[in-house]
C-alpha cells in the first residue's frame, strides 16, 4: 500500500581499512637494507593477522575508515528519493549494503519487498558470447527468470536498438551499443524496490532522455519504490520526489529535492564570508612549507563576497603563511563548475619568471580577473606550487563556492538565452559585415 | 517479504534463497561452457577429442612404458581410462572451483545472489565435461566388446561422492583464496600431488598392507576403486572399508567447506 514503509535504514555505520604506504616508502631511491626492513615487518605483520583471522592489508600503516556513520532514514512505498552528495561522501557504499552486496558494519536494514540493483550497467556481460545470449544471462543474474526475459525479449531488443548485431559476440560492440544493451536489460526488471547507481551518466544524449523516460514510467505507472544516486541535478529534479544529501558518510539532508540541491551545490552562509581555510581541512597535496589561510571574493569597495556579476572584473584575494623558508613559489587559482570540472587556471607567476622566495611569515597576493564569465554556480580552488618543478605545496579543492549572476538587462553583459551554455567569453574584436563582391 | 540486514546476523533465509536463485546454476554453468568453445574450428568436438588424447597418451605411458600392472583379463586402456575419468572430474573440479570466486569478482562486487553457486556451477561445468568423456568410455567398451555387470548400475553413487569430494575442499579453498591469495598457487601443486597418490594409473592392489591407512584418507581412492569395480565388474577388486573412509573423509571436507564459505561469505565483496 502507499505510504507504508518499504526500507527502513537504523544507524547504519559501515568501517573499511584502509592501508597507507609509509611517507619514505614511494619515493625514489631506498636502500636495500630498508626495503627489506620494511617487507620484512609487512609480512610479520600480515601473518599475524591472519593468524587472528583478520583482513590482511597492503600497505605500512593501517587506518580505519567510515564509509557511512550513523545514517537513518526511512522510505515509502512508491516514493523516489535521489542520493545526492560528493564523490567519496558514501553514495554507493549506502547502496551496496541495500543491496546485501556487502555488510553494515553497525545498524540495521530492513527491507519489504523484492529487492533489484542497478550498480553497474552490463554486469555479468560476457565478451565471448553475442548480444542474444548476454541478454538472457544478464537477465537472469539480475533476478528474472527465463520465462520473464522470454517474455521481454522483443521490447529489451527493441529499447537497445542493437536488432541488427544481435548475433555478434558482444566484444564486437561499440561502448555505446554495449550500455544501451545492458541498459534495456535491466530497464524491464520489475521488482519493488529498485537501486540505481549513477548508471544513467552513460551513452548520448538521446539514450539518456530514453533511459530518464522509461524510469519516470516504472514509477509513475507501476508505483514502484526507487532509490537513484547521480550527479545530474537536473535528473533529480524532474524524477524525485524526495533527495537525501550525504556529506562525508553522515546524512546531511533530507527532504525537497530542490532544497537539498541548493544545499549540495553550497549555498554559503550570507553573513560571513571569512574564507578561512581551517588546518582541518582534508588537503590533496601538501608538503609543509606553506600553507594556504585564506581567500576571499572580493567585491564593491573591497568587501568580501559570495557573487559578483557577469562582466565585472573578479578581485580574489588569497593570504598564505609560510612556515619554513621556500624558494620558488607561485600561487595558482582555478574556477571549477558544478562537476568539479577544471574551468581555468590562473598562475600567479608567469613561465619563465622566478617563484617568490619567502622566509617564514603570512603573505596576501590579490588578482584581478577580467574575464567575462556566463551566469552560473562555481568554485574555486586554490593552490601553492613550485613554479620551476611545479612541485605542490598546498592545495585546497574546493576553498570557496561562489556565483556569477546575470547582469542587468541594460547592460552588455546580459544573457538571454533560457539555458547557459559554455561558461566564459573570451577577448574578441568582431568587424563589421562587409559585403563580398563576386568575381566577374 | 521482509529481510533484515544487520552485521553477522545468521542468514535464515539463505537455503530459500538458494532455491529462489536456483536458475543461476544453470546459467553460470552454460556461460562457462558456451564460452569455451566460441571461434574454435573443432568447436564442440575438442569436448571429445581432449579425454580421447589424455586417455591414449595415458595408456601409452603408464601400460607401456612403466609396465603396471593390469586387474584381472580386464583391457589395461580400459582399467586406465575408467580410474581416469573420475580423477579428472575431482582434479578439474577442485581447480576450477578454488578458483571461481576470485574470477567471477565482477559479478560479487555488483550483484547480490547466493554465493555459493559460483563454485557449485564450477563443479557442475566439469560434471559435463564428464559426462562426454563417459561417452568415450563407452565407446571404448564397445571396441575392446567388453560387457559390463550388474555393478554398473551402482555408478551414479560413486560420480556423486566424486561430485562432493570435490566441491567440499573446493568451497574451502575458494573461500580462503579471496581472502589469501596464496591459495591459488597451493593448487596446482594439491592436484598434481593427487594425481601419484591416486590409483589413476596403477591398481590399488599393488598399494603394500602398511600403507594401506594412510593411502585411504584419499577420498578419491575409494571412489576410483568404486568406478573401476562398477566399470569392470569382477575383474576389478573393491575394499568397502576403503570406500567407507573414502565416504568419511568427503562428509567432514563437505561440511568444513560450508562452513567455511558461509562464515566468510559476507566479506567477499569487501575483501575480493
Amino acid at each position: 500500500m502507499p505510504g507504508d514503509v518499504v526500507i527502513s535504514v537504523e544507524k547504519l555505520s559501515k568501517r573499511y581499512l584502509v592501508g597507507h604506504q609509509s611517507a619514505g616508502a614511494g619515493d625514489s631511491y631506498q636502500s636495500l637494507r630498508e626495503a627489506l626492513v620494511r617487507h620484512g615487518r609487512n609480512m610479520a605483520r600480515k601473518t599475524l593477522d591472519m593468524a587472528r583471522g583478520r583482513q590482511i592489508i597492503q600497505g605500512d600503516e593501517v587506518e580505519e575508515f567510515w564509509a557511512l556513520k550513523d545514517v537513518s532514514f526511512e522510505v515509502g512505498q512508491g516514493e523516489v528519493v535521489g542520493i545526492i552528495g560528493r564523490n567519496g561522501a558514501g553514495k554507493s557504499t549506502l547502496l551496496k549494503v541495500l543491496s546485501r552486496i556487502t555488510e553494515p558494519t553497525k545498524g540495521r536494514i530492513t527491507l519489504r519487498g523484492r529487492v533489484a540493483a542497478l550498480l553497474e550497467v552490463g554486469t555479468g556481460f560476457h565478451p565471448e558470447l553475442t548480444g542474444r545470449e548476454n541478454i538472457f544471462l544478464n537477465g537472469a543474474i539480475l533476478g528474472m527468470t527465463k520465462a520473464e526475459i522470454r517474455a521481454k525479449f522483443d521490447e529489451i531488443v527493441d529499447f537497445s536498438e542493437v536488432e541488427k548485431f544481435l548475433d555478434l559476440p558482444v566484444k564486437r560492440y561499440s561502448s555505446g551499443m554495449h550500455v544501451r544493451l545492458s541498459f534495456a536489460v535491466a530497464a524491464h526488471l520489475d521488482p519493488e524496490i529498485l537501486i540505481v547507481d549513477e548508471v544513467l551518466a552513460v551513452g548520448d544524449v538521446n539514450f539518456q532522455k530514453k533511459c530518464l523516460g522509461k524510469m519516470k514510467d516504472v514509477t509513475k505507472t507501476d508505483g514502484r519504490t526507487v532509490l537513484f544516486v547521480s550527479h545530474n541535478m537536473s535528473a533529480i529534479r524532474s524524477l524525485c520526489t524526495r533527495a537525501i544529501l550525504l556529506r562525508q558518510g553522515g546524512l546531511s539532508k533530507d527532504g525537497n529535492p530542490i532544497e537539498v540541491i541548493e544545499d549540495y551545490l553550497g549555498a554559503n552562509d550570507a553573513a560571513s564570508f571569512d574564507g578561512l581555510i581551517s588546518d582541518d581541512l582534508p588537503r590533496v597535496y601538501e608538503t609543509g612549507e606553506a600553507r594556504v589561510r585564506r581567500i576571499q571574493l572580493l567585491g564593491d569597495e573591497g568587501r568580501p563576497t559570495n557573487h559578483v556579476a557577469m562582466g565585472s572584473p573578479m578581485e580574489w584575494l588569497v593570504q598564505f603563511e609560510v612556515l619554513k623558508p621556500v624558494d620558488d613559489l607561485l600561487v595558482e587559482l582555478g574556477m571549477l563548475d558544478t562537476d568539479m570540472n577544471q574551468l581555468t587556471q590562473s598562475l600567479s607567476v608567469l613561465h619563465g619568471r622566478p617563484g617568490y622566495n619567502l622566509t617564514p611569515g603570512r603573505y596576501e597576493v590579490r588578482v584581478r580577473i577580467d574575464a567575462v564569465f556566463h551566469p552560473g554556480s562555481y568554485s574555486m580552488l586554490v593552490g601553492l606550487h613550485h613554479q620551476t618543478d611545479g612541485a605542490t605545496v598546498d592545495w585546497i579543492e574546493r576553498a570557496v563556492d561562489f556565483e556569477v549572476m546575470n547582469g542587468p538587462s541594460d547592460s552588455p553583459y546580459h544573457y538571454s538565452a533560457r539555458e547557459v551554455r559554455a561558461f566564459i567569453r573570451p577577448p574578441e574584436t568582431w568587424t563589421e559585415p562587409k559585403r563580398l563582391v563576386e568575381p566577374a | 517479504m521482509q529481510t533484515i540486514l544487520e552485521p553477522c546476523r545468521v542468514k535464515k533465509n539463505y537455503w530459500r534463497d538458494l532455491w529462489t536463485y536456483r536458475g543461476l546454476f544453470q546459467v553460470l554453468a552454460a556461460r562457462d561452457i558456451s564460452v569455451r568453445y566460441k571461434q574454435t574450428v573443432i568447436g564442440v568436438a575438442w569436448a571429445l577429442i581432449r579425454p580421447f588424447l589424455t586417455m591414449v597418451i595415458f595408456t601409452v605411458i603408464f601400460g607401456r612404458v612403466a609396465k603396471l600392472p593390469s586387474e584381472g583379463n580386464a583391457p589395461y586402456a580400459l582399467m586406465v581410462f575408467a580410474g581416469m575419468l573420475p580423477w579428472q572430474f575431482f582434479s578439474n573440479a577442485l581447480s576450477e572451483a578454488s578458483n571461481s570466486l576470485v574470477s567471477n569478482a565482477n559479478l560479487l562486487t555488483k550483484i547480490y545472489f547466493p554465493r555459493l553457486i559460483v563454485p557449485t556451477a564450477s563443479v557442475i561445468v566439469s560434471f559435463v565435461d564428464f559426462l562426454i568423456s563417459f561417452v568415450i568410455l563407452v565407446g571404448m567398451m564397445v571396441y575392446y566388446q567388453y560387457a559390463p555387470s550388474w555393478q554398473i548400475l551402482l555408478l551414479p553413487v560413486f560420480v556423486a561422492v566424486a561430485f562432493f569430494a570435490s566441491l567440499g575442499p573446493g568451497l574451502w579453498i575458494t573461500s580462503l583464496n579471496v581472502k589469501y591469495r596464496d591459495f591459488r598457487y597451493i593448487i596446482p601443486f594439491l592436484v598434481q600431488f593427487g594425481l601419484y597418490v591416486s590409483p589413476v594409473g596403477f591398481s590399488s592392489s599393488v598399494v603394500p598392507e602398511k600403507w594401506r591407512l594412510l593411502y585411504s584418507l584419499n577420498p578419491m581412492v575409494g571412489v576410483i576403486d568404486g568406478f573401476r569395480w562398477c566399470i569392470l565388474g569382477g575383474d576389478s577388486t573393491i575394499n568397502w572399508n576403503t570406500f567407507g573412509m573414502s565416504l568419511a573423509v568427503t562428509s567432514f571436507f563437505l561440511w568444513l567447506g560450508i562452513h567455511q564459505f558461509r562464515k566468510m561469505e559476507r566479506t567477499f565483496a569487501d575483501l575480493i
